[in-house]
């Protein structure tokens, strides 16, 4: 690959109908960023990490898509695999929610939570859409995907995708990656696999995720949220804010109303 | 149309929050109600006003320092001000995020609750500082109580900018937590009556306000539900255990709600809630309920 270049945009294209859920990525992620791991999940499938937190920044989630009932020989149902990832979207949920300011847009357009900044008030764990940040236990603060920040910085591939062995984790600069899913799409619905589709490739989603996916099924069937519902925090604030300021006046009101019914007993008591 | 998706997690926002959002409610709706009586100019009503100013202190002495402990790093409290961001230092105020304002308005209305307490102290002849009298002026108190309005609804905004279930499925939180701030204040300032008899003259607009009150908090509540059937999502928070809490909610509504069907908006029925001390005290409980089924069913 070309040198990384600060000022141009990185990400990931992870290609699921290749995943075969080795988790060499997990294993990559933590050994280079020293994540310590939380203590096993025994949950259905081969998946014992359970979800992306402060501990896992990749996490291969299993999907038991297996027909109960055999139909036909090989009819194409099997388990689902997806090596999930911090999207690092171009409209950031919890960039956009952060008091501190400690979410920031690096040279490399990916989403970076400068430890030394954050304080851990967790604004960006309720805001982020994809389950992906969570706190650390250790340092109190909230951690997620870097797109390994300090491999870039030093012209390395990301651990996951350098680990990767069946290239489902591939990384580059993301207008490449957006041709290389397109073809791939193409190449995948030539050969009969409809179910495919692309996530996050382009702009309907957050405005598009550096991160993005091949899908063999539906978003949510993976915990990403269709087009519909890929919306930002700040939406409800128009709402939230009127519905306040309406119940503001009509409280202000109301005690002026209590009020005029204290003088007019005042008054009568008087007279 | 289907339901709303959610995926995002659980930021374990759980007591220290809810201490915070309880007091943020009586301290802003407090202040207020003490400033329309202050308002009103008539010299009867100034005790009253002062047991508001009063009440509105202590939680914003506490406010900071529950959610500092809230914080995974709470020395560092001071970054909702500062960007510490190397090379871009400066303050950081982001109108779009509800936390961002809401720690410039703790240090507003955190200045102003001292002031009015510090002035109620000096006017009842228990402090000496002239200074605190001349700042804590009508003008002064009206500019305090846009701020105590905001402080005790604005935390329900917040819950709702985000991407959480519930939370973000309402545009109600707001308005639903400022009315039960509001009602609750207005039942622990006549509870504190019992400890001021020259207050007395002013439990009866005290007690008519909180029967509007009780009743906006109604008409809210079933706003929020409405909003949550339309997202699907109301099984999440008015389901069991939750339901519980629901019914403290409503039995906190029922003493206002009693005295607007029977006494309307009379102020003669005011001896219930001054008198009693139950009554108030399940008024408060109500106010607590609300923001413990809101902020708990969707994390734990």
């Amino acid at each position: 690959m070309p040198h990384i270049t600060p000022g141009q945009a990185y990400g990931f294209f992870t290609d699921t109908s290749v995943c075969i859920g080795c988790k060499a990525c997990e294993v990559a992620c933590k050994q280079w960023n020293q994540l310590e791991g939380n203590a096993p999940s025994f949950l259905d499938g081969f998946d014992n990490t359970g979800r992306l937190d402060a501990e896992n920044w990749r996490h291969v989630q299993f999907h038991d898509d297996v027909p109960d009932e055999t139909l036909s020989e090989g009819n194409g149902k099997a388990w689902l695999l997806m090596s999930d990832v911090c999207k690092h979207c171009k409209q950031a949920s919890c960039m956009e929610v952060c008091p501190t300011n400690a979410i920031i847009r690096t040279e490399f357009d990916s989403v970076f939570i400068q430890p030394d900044v954050c304080n851990g008030c967790r604004n960006c764990i309720a805001a982020c859409p994809y389950d992906v940040i969570g706190a650390s236990h250790t340092t109190g603060i909230a951690q997620k995907c870097t797109l390994c920040y300090d491999r870039l910085q030093n012209d390395m591939t990301p651990a996951c995708a350098k680990a990767c062995p069946t290239e489902s984790i591939k990384f580059g600069p993301v207008e490449e990656l957006r041709r290389t899913a397109v073809e791939r799409l193409q190449t995948l619905h030539a050969q009969g696999v409809t179910q495919a589709s692309l996530y996050g490739h382009d702009e309907k989603v957050y405005g598009g995720l550096n991160a993005f996916f091949l899908l063999m099924d539906k978003p949510e069937k993976y915990g990403l949220p269709d087009e519909r519902n890929a919306v930002l925090p700040s939406r409800n604030n128009a709402g939230g804010y009127l519905t306040a300021a309406v119940t503001a006046v009509l409280g202000v009101l109301g005690g002026l109303i209590a009020l005029r019914r204290r003088r007019e007993k005042v008054s009568s008591e008087d007279g | 149309m289907g339901d709303v998706q959610h995926f995002a997690g659980p930021p374990d926002w759980l007591w220290y929050i809810l201490a915070y959002f309880f007091l943020a409610g009586l301290s802003g709706g407090s202040y207020v109600l003490a400033t329309l009586l202050r308002l009103r100019g008539a010299p009867g009503d100034e005790p009253m006003a002062r047991i508001g100013y009063y009440i509105a202190f202590p939680p914003m002495v506490l406010a900071p320092i529950l959610l500092a402990l809230d914080l995974g790093q709470p020395l560092r409290f001071w970054h909702m001000l500062w960007n510490t961001t190397p090379g871009h230092p400066g303050v950081n105020f982001k109108y779009w995020s509800p936390m961002s304002i809401g720690s410039w308005a703790l240090i507003v209305f955190g200045a102003v609750t001292t002031v009015s307490f510090a002035a109620s102290l000096v006017r009842d002849g228990k402090l000496r500082l002239p200074l605190v009298t001349w700042l804590d002026n009508r003008p002064f108190n009206v500019f305090g109580s846009l701020f105590g309005l905001f402080i005790a609804g604005y935390t329900g905004v917040l819950l709702s900018v985000s991407n959480q279930p519930v939370w973000s499925d309402t545009w109600a939180l707001g308005g639903l937590f400022l009315a039960s701030g509001l009602a609750g204040s207005a039942a622990l300032m006549l509870l504190l009556t019992r400890f001021r008899p020259e207050a007395r003259p002013s439990a009866g607009m005290l007690s008519v306000s909180e029967r509007l009150y009780a009743l906006l908090e109604l008409a809210l509540i079933a706003v929020f539900a409405l909003t949550l059937i339309a997202a699907g999502t109301q099984g999440q928070v008015f389901g069991l255990p939750w339901l519980v809490l629901w019914l403290v909610v409503l039995a906190g509504l029922i003493p206002g709600l009693y005295g607007l069907a029977t006494e309307r908006l009379s102020p003669n029925g005011a001896a219930a809630l001054r008198h009693s001390l139950a009554v108030p005290l399940l008024v408060l409980a109500g106010v607590l309920a609300l923001r413990a089924a809101v902020i708990f069913s969707i994390q734990v």
